[in-house]
């Protein structure tokens, strides 16, 4: 009986139909309008908080429209509400097929707050970096590290909205451009790296051995840029918070 | 569960976002902070650093909304694992959650939905209480919800309901006094009774908060300061429950602290003053 019950609770809060079935049940039905209104009042509040950019960029009905067709599509399964706005690109793709600049920008928002909860990591210090056979050596990348490729100026979007200042119109880029975001201490960040420090990445993540990668940045660059680059590359890395960890 | 619970007297407040840097740099007057678990039940970052230095000068207690302990088909092993983990760095007060249900195989409402207090309902709350005491390797406390709907199957009140679930499982009882004037009102119950039926050994923790008059019901809102009704059944639960952990819940139309204090501050001297005057008679 209980499991009939949450079984048919469920689906009309999902469905938003008839609560014909639930009416003959209860007492004083006119307070089921109150769960209907708090369940989606609640997602659209968590989606608005999720996307504040998107929601600017497309304004307050458009974001609704988009809002009400994930919540209609994908009821939150999740323990935490917290994860509910994860799968939202699904219905821009569905709504907005052709605006790769939103899609990203929505990608940008969620992978910032997701790193914000990220587990911690302790930065390396010199001490760490004493003694170290680097050509044996494997260097571990933050868990808060992310990555994707951009076609459109949406970085550029985000960051004028973020700083407060007009934001440019969305255009496509010439060549499709590579973003990281990871989280530094406790402060979310996010770069565009070009086609060497973007290869260089995905090896370590791959491979995990520096000499691997000092090995792919020579045969690429040549003996001496490539051994150059992979000492600067790892300065950065340490430095910023995106290798956490070397192993040798 | 044979965890026994402990009682505590004082005065505390829900930590909210808007009063981490109070409660960070400045020495706020309270006893306690009550959090919202699931905000903290993270893998990292800033707001779980935040708790543990907060921890570092205040009691805490965790306070669930999504543990679903009405569920049919149980409460969730991966939410009571990443709970226990939290509690093992915390080490709160107490561990609480509410006697409602959220969650029906893969649909979550995140809600806090009502129950019908039939025998089969307290044989399942029973059961998920005793495996969600047992993971946590604690008791907890179980919070009375408000309501907007009622069931016609109930065979009991949901007073009665608590008591029994108290007494099988163990569990101590958070009373939210503003739930009680609430659901009271939308359902025709009596206030007093309800507070005459709670088993006062159970109660370890007391909630005040506000409400709003909805189209037909009064709806439990907490954005408004705690009113006069509920600061009146407050009164008449004190009187009944004598010293417990007592706070004011405010999660949205969240004001400055010096506000949420000054409403402490009445919890404070309806509690000590009618103390007062009963150690004089």
């Amino acid at each position: 009986m209980l499991a009939e019950l949450q079984q048919n609770f469920s689906d009309w809060l999902v469905l938003a139909g008839d609560d014909g079935e639930l009416r003959r049940g209860v007492v004083a039905a006119r307070g089921l309008a109150a769960y209907q209104n708090n369940y989606r009042t609640q997602l659209v509040n968590v989606l608005r908080a999720s996307y504040p950019q998107l929601r600017m960029v497309l304004g307050d009905d458009a974001f609704l429209e988009l809002a009400i067709h994930f919540i209609d599509h994908r009821p939150p399964s999740s323990w935490t509400l917290d994860a509910y706005g994860a799968d939202l690109p699904d219905s821009l793709r569905d709504l907005y097929p052709h605006n790769p600049d939103l899609h990203e920008l929505a990608w940008i928002e969620w992978t910032l707050s997701e790193i914000f909860v990220a587990p911690d990591t302790a930065p390396l210090s010199p001490t760490d970096l004493g003694g170290i056979d680097w050509e044996t050596a494997t260097l571990r990348l933050s868990p808060s590290l992310r990555q994707r490729s951009i076609a459109t100026n949406a970085m550029a979007i985000w960051s004028a909205w973020q700083d407060k200042v007009p934001a440019p119109e969305a255009e496509m880029l010439d060549t499709p451009a590579e973003l990281i975001a990871w989280r530094q201490g406790f402060t979310s960040r996010l770069r565009d790296v070009d086609a060497i420090e973007h290869a260089a990445l995905i090896s370590l993540h791959d491979d995990g051995r520096f000499g691997a990668l000092c090995d792919a940045l020579v045969e690429h660059l040549g003996e001496e840029e490539g051994v150059a680059r992979a000492g600067l590359l790892l300065t950065e890395w340490i430095g910023s918070g995106i290798v956490v960890g070397i192993i040798d | 569960m044979s965890h026994a619970i402990p009682t505590f007297d004082g005065y505390g407040l829900g930590l909210r976002r808007e009063h981490y840097r109070d409660f960070l740099d400045t020495d706020v007057p309270v006893d306690f902070v009550e959090v919202i678990s699931e905000n903290f039940m993270v893998d990292g970052g800033q707001p779980l650093d935040i708790l543990r230095r907060v921890r570092e000068r205040h009691p805490v207690i965790l306070h669930g909304v999504s543990m679903s302990i009405g569920s049919a088909d149980g409460v969730r092993g991966d939410y009571l694992k990443r709970l226990r983990k939290l509690a093992d760095a915390i080490e709160p007060l107490f561990v609480s959650d509410h006697l409602s249900w959220s969650r029906f195989a893969h649909f979550n409402s995140h809600d806090l939905l009502p129950l019908p207090y039939t025998e089969e309902t307290l044989a399942v709350v029973c059961r998920n209480i005793d495996a969600a005491q047992e993971a946590l390797g604690r008791a907890m406390l179980f919070e009375n919800p408000s309501s907007y709907v009622s069931f016609a199957a109930s065979s009991m009140s949901e007073w009665e309901f608590i008591a029994e679930m108290s007494r099988r499982t163990g569990c101590g009882l958070l009373l939210d006094v503003n739930n009680i004037y609430v659901s009271a009102r939308n359902h025709g119950w009596d206030a007093q009774a309800y507070l005459r039926g709670i088993p006062a050994r159970s109660v370890r923790q007391i909630h005040l908060a506000g409400h709003t008059q909805g189209e037909d019901l009064l709806i439990d809102t907490h954005d408004q300061p705690v009113n006069d009704q509920v600061w009146a059944l407050y009164a008449a639960a004190t009187a009944m429950f004598g010293p417990v952990a007592t706070m004011i819940e405010r999660d949205d139309a969240i004001p400055p602290l010096p506000e949420l204090l000054a409403e402490l501050d009445i919890a404070r001297h309806l509690r000590e003053g009618r103390a007062a005057v009963k150690e004089a008679a």
